[in-house]
Order: structure tokens, then C-alpha cells, then sequence
């Protein structure tokens, strides 16, 4: 893998941590000091993806902008690396009118068309509009595919084998990515699947399954290129799954009392490894390291801040896009 | 192409089944328009097992006319999604009945991304799904559950009663750049090997034409007594209204044709008339449909009304399997006439 590859990854997961923080810190800056759900500039439900930067950067790396991307109820590091429009993506996690669905959707419903990128708050149920974008792009004679991204808790829903049927069934250019984080809200992996890797249920439908061990970015960026080209190429669907971390709780106001895995998750945070080992290997220097990180909070902070100045949508309107 | 914008009063002599009025307006779409598939269940070689597709196979080929695994949830996503990118997918649900399967590709996918996306994002689909009891196929395969799909939010829901709109509201459907969930009633397909109304069987245009969604049609003039219906429905109100001529009653029915949109202008016209609304709906009475028109009138003016509204409708119960105990709660002709005389006579 060359040094510019390895660069950009590093840069994709740093980018995708520093907007994870920001969120995190406006979402809990008027929530204070009783946390309640509803309140504040960002209000609701917050599944932030800090760990999982290695599953986003290293897939889409692989993806153009006319390839489409199905993500799950955790869904910002992938929008932001497949390259959805970060003002506006924040401006629809703030409710404006100028964000992606005019605050119609918010955090779990990003749709943006320029990318191809959507997501959905119901558990495994992004695949199959995944599949019907490949589908569409098959049809067209173009070398597009879909990527449909799941949590391993999506991996015992009935609609996951449906959608894996039928995708390798009609050869549909489409590869579906298990982000394995070991828990299920507060349910452990163990507790809910019946097999230790869920790439091996590839085997049931006649696709090649891949799992990559240890949240490792770039055997990411390699596995996911073969799966991608293997679509491109029409030669049809492939499983993967990824060993990834969830850093932080469920959700935001998670206590996380359940989980027993706590002491150890520091230390198996993905970027600063990543960073020493590139580091270590001449490929990032301390320089370009903190160059790194300010483009990254520029960025954020900028797209933060035209959340905050974009419009609350007007309340007699809420009834409109219901229909084209 | 030309394209007429209301159905020409049907003067031609040529009768098609509800089914082949389908067909042909599936067909002649997929002429049009390249990207208008057909994707469901036994929707090939068989033709659909209520003849919703008899036909396209052959005419249009594998890769146009596509069976599917028995995988509900995967195939409607994959409608939805090919509808994003641009498609015009029509996809079966073989009877409205299996929603529970599925309902979440339906609902909260389908129906909600155009909202969701504040308007950026469109699903030009059709969700075509068979309706309907009275042959005794029991509490899980006769359900209409119209109301069910017209209470959410976001999916267009249309019910013809006759072939001509058959045909004319599928075309409508498709072009339309919303989801459409197209209802017919197994009843009123004029199938071959079920009884038949012979308003099944009509006269239907041979150019292609749409029927305006959201538009209900007098299908019968009258002055005392006003039937807002739907669906297979309609033909037995048609029936009872020719029957009540020799009790000195004029019944005017009102076949709503699409229940979202709800053309409310045309019941509250027909009400203010006749001043008595019967609502008969085929599917369960409470929280549904009739329901809902009563309620309209209620909200425009209930002094429109000068006796209460009747309704007839699924007693809130299962289908029952036993004739004579799906005949004792179906909408039929006997429970039409009866509300009638208990609203003309009172
Ligand atoms: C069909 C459905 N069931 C339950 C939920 C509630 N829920 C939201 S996220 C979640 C856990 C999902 O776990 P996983 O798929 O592993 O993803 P992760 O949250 O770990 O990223 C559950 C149960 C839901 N949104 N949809």
C-alpha cells in the first residue's frame, strides 16, 4: 500500500473523530446538568460511530461518487467518508431548513442524492434499497455499486439473508459490510449469534465472505477493494465483516453498566495506533500530524457553525414534502 | 405517444376483464418507458396468480418480468431503491395480507424518504397487492386493509372498481413520481374460476390514458340517497341501486377510485344532495375508511345530514372461512339494500 493511501486513510478517520467530538460536545452542551433527551440544539437520539473510522475510510476509499451507500442508525463516519456535504449533513443533525432533508429527517435519516448516500433507522432494513440501487445500476450497464453497512446485531435479522439471497441470485453488484462492535445496544455478540463470524454465512449463499480481525484500517482498504472490484467487474455480491469498536456508549446517555469490556477500550482505540505505526514508518511526521488535525476542526467547526446560523424550519410548513 | 388526461367516455365496444385491463396498461407503460420492470412473486410464467401480469413475460422477457425468492422485505427495498435511482418499478405484494412480513420496506421506507429527504429524494413506485374476500380463503388471505396502507402517511393508495379505471390508474400510477399502492379486489378482476360480477367485464379504451388520482366518479346519479364506496364494492351498490328504482328509492354512488388523496369535494357534494350517506367499505369497520367519510362530513357540516350515516362494513372480526359466515359479514348486496330501506323509510 502506498504512503498516500495510507495518508489519506489516516486523515479520513482523524476527520471523521474530530466531527464525532464536536457532535458529541454540542449535543451534551445544553443538556445539562439532568440529561434530557429533548432538549437543546441537537434533541434526540445520538449513535456516534468514534472506533468504527476504520470500517468507514477504509470501504469507501473504494467508492465514487456515483457508487451508493446504505448505512445503518450510526451513520456519520460513513456519510462523511463517502463524502456527503458536511454543512449541510450538519445542519439536518441540527433540524435547519437548509440541511440535507430541510430538517425533515435528522441524525438516523441523511439522504443525499449527489452521493447516493441514505440511511435508515430500523435495523437491517438498509439493505434492501441497497440492493435495488445496484439493481438500477446493473440495468443501466454502469460499473456503480452499492455498499450496504449493518451492525453484526443486523446480521440475525430475517431481511439480512433475504437481502443476501437475492443479491447473489440476480448477481447484483453490491457488497454489505458487518460492522462488528461486540455489542448490540447492551447485548453482547455472544449472546445473540449462533456463529463466531458472521462472513461464514456468506457460504449459505455462494458469495465469498471475508472478516478483517482488529479494527485494522488497512486490511479495511484491501479487503474491501477486492469485494468492490469483484463488483464492478459483475462477478456479484460479497460479505464482509469488520472487528471494529464501540467507543462510546449506544448511544449518547449510555451508562454503559453492562458492558465489561470498559477497561480495555482506550487502548484499542484505532487512531492513535494507527498513528504511531505511521509514524513509526516515516509515512506522517508530528508536523503533519497537527496539520491533520487543524484542517480537520476547520472543517468541522465550519460546518458546525452553518448549522448553527442556517434557519429553524418554519412550523406551518411541517406538513409539506409529504408528496412530490 | 398521446396521452389523454381523463378517460374518454368509453365509446369503444372493446370489453376487457379488470385483469387484462391491467395487463394492458402495465404493457403499454413498458413500451414507453424502459425503466417500468415487473418484479414479484409467480409474476413470469404464471402471470400472477390473479393474472395481474398474465402475459408480460412473454412479451417483455426475463429481464423485464422477474420472479422472486418468497423474500417480501428484500424485493419491495429493492423496488424502493431501484425507484431512487430512477427506475419505474412495479412490484407485487402477492395478497395485501402478507404486509406483516414487509411492512417496515413499506412504511418507513418506502413511503417516508421522499419526507425524510425534505423533498430531494423521489420513489416513483408501484406497490400492487390483491384485496378481498368472498371465496372463502380465510382470515389471512381475504383481508382488504386499504385503510391500514391509507392512514400512513406518504404512499398514494388507489382501489379501482371497474376495468376502465383499472387500466387508467395503473398508468397513472406508474408515471406518478410518488409510491402508489395499487389495490384490486380478487373479486373484481373477472377471473375465470371465481363468481363474477359482470361489471368485471367492460368496456376499455385501447390507447394508453391515465385516470387522475385523487378524483372519485359518480358511478351512478341519484337524488335520495347517496353510497360512497370503493372498490369491488361499487358494483354491488351499482346492483342495489338498480334494484331500489322499483321501491321508488334514487341512490346515487360515489366509488372513491383513490383513497389517498381522498377527493372529499365529490362526497360532500353527493351529501349535500341527498342529505344520507351509506359508507359500505369491505374492510373492518372500525378506525377505517368509513370512519373517515363520516368524519369529513362531520367536520364540513353535519347539517348536511338529515338522517345519521350508516355504515356498512366488516364487523370488527376475522374473515371467517365457513360461505355463510363470510357472506354474513361481507358488505354484500342484501346488507347494501337493507341500509338503504332503513334510511329511506325512517
Ligand atoms: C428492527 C429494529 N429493532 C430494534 C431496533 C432498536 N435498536 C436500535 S440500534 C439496536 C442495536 C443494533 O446493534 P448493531 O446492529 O450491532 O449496531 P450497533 O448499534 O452496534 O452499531 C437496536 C436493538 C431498531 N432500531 N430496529
Amino acid at each position: 500500500m502506498d504512503d498516500k493511501t495510507r495518508a489519506e486513510l489516516y486523515r479520513m478517520m482523524v476527520l471523521i473523530r474530530t466531527y464525532e467530538e464536536a457532535i458529541l460536545r454540542d449535543y451534551h452542551a445544553d443538556k445539562k446538568p439532568a440529561f434530557d433527551i429533548g432538549a437543546g440544539l441537537v434533541p434526540g437520539e445520538m449513535h456516534l460511530s468514534a472506533g468504527q473510522e476504520p470500517v468507514a475510510a477504509g470501504v469507501c476509499a473504494h467508492l465514487r461518487q456515483h457508487d451508493a451507500v446504505t448505512a445503518p442508525h450510526r451513520p456519520h463516519h460513513v456519510a462523511i467518508a463517502k463524502g456527503v456535504d458536511l454543512e449541510r449533513m450538519t445542519a439536518e443533525i441540527f433540524g435547519r431548513e437548509s440541511g440535507l432533508g430541510r430538517g425533515r429527517g435528522g441524525h438516523m435519516h441523511l439522504f443525499d442524492p449527489a452521493t447516493h448516500f441514505s440511511c435508515s433507522g430500523i435495523v437491517g432494513e438498509g439493505l434492501p434499497p441497497a440492493l435495488g440501487q445496484a439493481f438500477a445500476f446493473k440495468r443501466a450497464g454502469a460499473d456503480a455499486v452499492a455498499v450496504a453497512f449493518a451492525g453484526e446485531g443486523a446480521a440475525n435479522a430475517g431481511v439480512f439473508h433475504e437481502s443476501l439471497n437475492l443479491a447473489a441470485l440476480w448477481n447484483l453488484p453490491v457488497i454489505f459490510v458487518v460492522e462488528d462492535n461486540d455489542w448490540a445496544i447492551s447485548v453482547p455478540r455472544r449472546a445473540s449469534t449462533a456463529i463466531g463470524n458472521n462472513a461464514d454465512r456468506a457460504f449459505a449463499y455462494g458469495i465469498p465472505g471475508a472478516r478483517v480481525e482488529d479494527n485494522d484500517v488497512e486490511a479495511v482498504y484491501t479487503t474491501a477493494g477486492e469485494a468492490v472490484a469483484r463488483a464492478r467487474a459483475g462477478e456479484g455480491p460479497t460479505l464482509l465483516e469488520i472487528h471494529t469498536l464501540r467507543l462510546w456508549g449506544h448511544f449518547e446517555g449510555d451508562p454503559q453498566a453492562y458492558r465489561d469490556d470498559l477497561d480495555e477500550v482506550p487502548g484499542r482505540d484505532p487512531i492513535p495506533r494507527y498513528e504511531q505505526h505511521l509514524l513509526a514508518e516515516q509515512v506522517l511526521t508530528e508536523d503533519s500530524i497537527r496539520q491533520v488535525r487543524q484542517e480537520a476542526s476547520a472543517r468541522v467547526e465550519k460546518a458546525i457553525e452553518f448549522a448553527k446560523q442556517s434557519p429553524i424550519p418554519a412550523p406551518e410548513r411541517a406538513a409539506e414534502y409529504v408528496f412530490a | 405517444m398521446s396521452v389523454t388526461q381523463t378517460p374518454p367516455a368509453p365509446t369503444t365496444s372493446r370489453r376487457l376483464t379488470t385483469a387484462k385491463a391491467i395487463v394492458e396498461g402495465i404493457a403499454q407503460e413498458m413500451e414507453r418507458d424502459p425503466g417500468v420492470v415487473v418484479i414479484g412473486e409467480d409474476v413470469g410464467a404464471y402471470g400472477g396468480i390473479f393474472s395481474s401480469t398474465a402475459g408480460l413475460l412473454d412479451r417483455f422477457g426475463p429481464d423485464r418480468v422477474m420472479d422472486t425468492p418468497i423474500s417480501e422485505s428484500a424485493f419491495i427495498g429493492l423496488g424502493t431503491g431501484a425507484a431512487v435511482e430512477g427506475m419505474r418499478p412495479i412490484v407485487e405484494l402477492m395478497f395485501a395480507d402478507f404486509f406483516g412480513v414487509c411492512m417496515d420496506q413499506i412504511y418507513n421506507h418506502m413511503a417516508k424518504i421522499h419526507f425524510e429527504s425534505g423533498g430531494h429524494v423521489t420513489v416513483p413506485m408501484v406497490l400492487m397487492t390483491a384485496a378481498g374476500g368472498g371465496y372463502s380463503d380465510g382470515a389471512q388471505h381475504s383481508q382488504c386493509l386499504w385503510g391500514t396502507f391509507a392512514h400512513l402517511p406518504g404512499m398514494k393508495v388507489v382501489v379501482p372498481s371497474n376495468p376502465a379505471d383499472a387500466k387508467g390508474l395503473m398508468i397513472s400510477a406508474i408515471r406518478d413520481d410518488n409510491p402508489v399502492v395499487y389495490m384490486f379486489h380478487k373479486g373484481a378482476m373477472g377471473l375465470p374460476w371465481m363468481a363474477k360480477n359482470p361489471r368485471s367485464v367492460g368496456p376499455v379504451p385501447e390507447e394508453a390514458y391515465e385516470t387522475p388520482i385523487g378524483r372519485a366518479a359518480v358511478a351512478r346519479e341519484g337524488a335520495d340517497v347517496t353510497i360512497v364506496t370503493l372498490s369491488l364494492s361499487v358494483q354491488h351498490a351499482l346492483d342495489v341501486a338498480e334494484d331500489m328504482i322499483g321501491e321508488g328509492v334514487d341512490v346515487e354512488v360515489v366509488d372513491l377510485r383513490s383513497l389517498v388523496p381522498l377527493d372529499r369535494e365529490t362526497v360532500l357534494t353527493s351529501v349535500a344532495k341527498t342529505g344520507r350517506l351509506i359508507v359500505v367499505d369491505e374492510d373492518y369497520r372500525s378506525y377505517g375508511v368509513s370512519g373517515e367519510i363520516a368524519a369529513i362530513v362531520a367536520e364540513q357540516d353535519p347539517a348536511l345530514l338529515r338522517a345519521p350515516v350508516q355504515r356498512v362494513a366488516v364487523p370488527d372480526v376475522p374473515l371467517p372461512y365457513a360461505r355463510v359466515l363470510e357472506d354474513a359479514v361481507l358488505p354484500n348486496r342484501e346488507r347494501i339494500r337493507a341500509a338503504v330501506r332503513r334510511l329511506t323509510q325512517a
